[in-house]
């Protein structure tokens, strides 16, 4: 059984994260991999769409990513608000840069995927503003937090925005079924065998669980910076550096 | 090859968006990396002078 006290103190999660982060790039190398080979090879030309269609193998796990890793990043807001956990308020830190990003390719992989099929590249149509608003409460945040001094004070106001941002992502969620506009539901004809739908199942859920473990581990590696840029003051840190130092520097 | 670089006639549009992919994947771990870099640099510099505890260790190791 994991002691989950033991991880919510800086110093024993650090050497973790540092363990977890490499392990979770190892799996997202791997799954990537084989998630490209099948949505750009073995996964068989649309129908109606042609290959333009191969583009969902991309633009859903981003989108996914976009919403899920803010649902992630206002939990940990709220624990650090709740709790007043320094580790909470650092991984709602370390989440939202690839949130952001997230956000921006699920937008920009839209917009080269709408062109060839709707005939535009943006439209004001629900879910695509409400992405676009996604991102921008992504840049709030980050912005947010660059603008107040003292750390504890940004948590505090970050994880405040994070939590009211919150209401966004249902709303992005269940646009295309709220509002009547272009962005549609799941429905990509295919050529209607199953056998292809299957294999399009599966490129989307490789490139999915990719999009998960790099998700993680970057993550994981840019909250170890976080630490280290945090705990200046603690003495723990003096021992990694000298060990850094030894080891690979 | 270049049938499949042509992608049916939407190069133009599937490789923007996979490039893009890669484009920010690429940027977002240089950026971690660099963050590091700077994070221990700025704990190395912090730190000086080293503590009779660091110097200790540092002679251990040799």
């Amino acid at each position: 059984m994991i002691n989950w006290f033991r991880l919510s103190s800086p110093v024993s999660f650090y050497p973790i994260a540092g363990a977890w982060s490499y392990a979770f790039a190892v799996l997202a190398a791997l799954l990537a991999g084989v998630g490209l080979v099948v949505a750009l090879w073995i996964a068989p030309t649309d129908a109606t769409q042609g290959d333009a269609y191969r583009i969902i193998f991309i633009h859903v796990p981003t989108a996914w990513m976009a919403m899920f890793i803010y649902v992630v990043m206002a939990g940990w807001s709220a624990l650090a608000l709740g709790f007043n956990t320094r580790l909470s308020a650092m991984m709602a830190q370390a989440l939202a840069p690839t949130g952001a990003l997230m956000a921006a390719l699920a937008l920009w992989t839209g917009a080269f995927w709408g062109r060839p099929t709707w005939g535009t590249y943006w439209a004001w149509d629900a879910r695509m503003t409400s992405t676009l608003i996604l991102l921008f409460l992504y840049l709030g945040v980050i912005a947010l937090r660059s603008a107040i001094e003292d750390p504890r004070r940004a948590d505090r106001a970050c994880a405040v925005l994070a939590i009211v941002g919150a209401v966004n992502v249902p709303i992005i969620y269940f646009s295309v079924q709220w509002w009547n506009t272009l962005h549609q539901g799941s429905s990509i004809s295919l050529t209607a065998a199953p056998k292809m739908a299957m294999t399009m199942l599966a490129g989307i859920l490789i490139m999915t669980a990719a999009a998960w473990c790099y998700a993680i581990s970057v993550v994981l590696a840019r909250v170890q910076s976080i630490i280290v840029e945090r705990e200046r003051g603690a003495g723990w840190l003096e021992s990694l550096i000298d060990w850094r130092a030894e080891g690979t520097t | 090859m270049l049938d499949f670089l042509a992608m049916g006639g939407y190069a133009w549009y599937v490789w923007m968006a996979y490039g893009a992919v890669a484009l920010v994947v690429a940027v977002e771990i240089a950026a971690v990396r660099a963050r590091r870099r700077r994070a221990f640099d700025e704990l190395r510099m912090s730190l000086e002078p080293p503590s009779a505890n660091a110097l200790a260790r540092a002679k251990d190791a040799r």
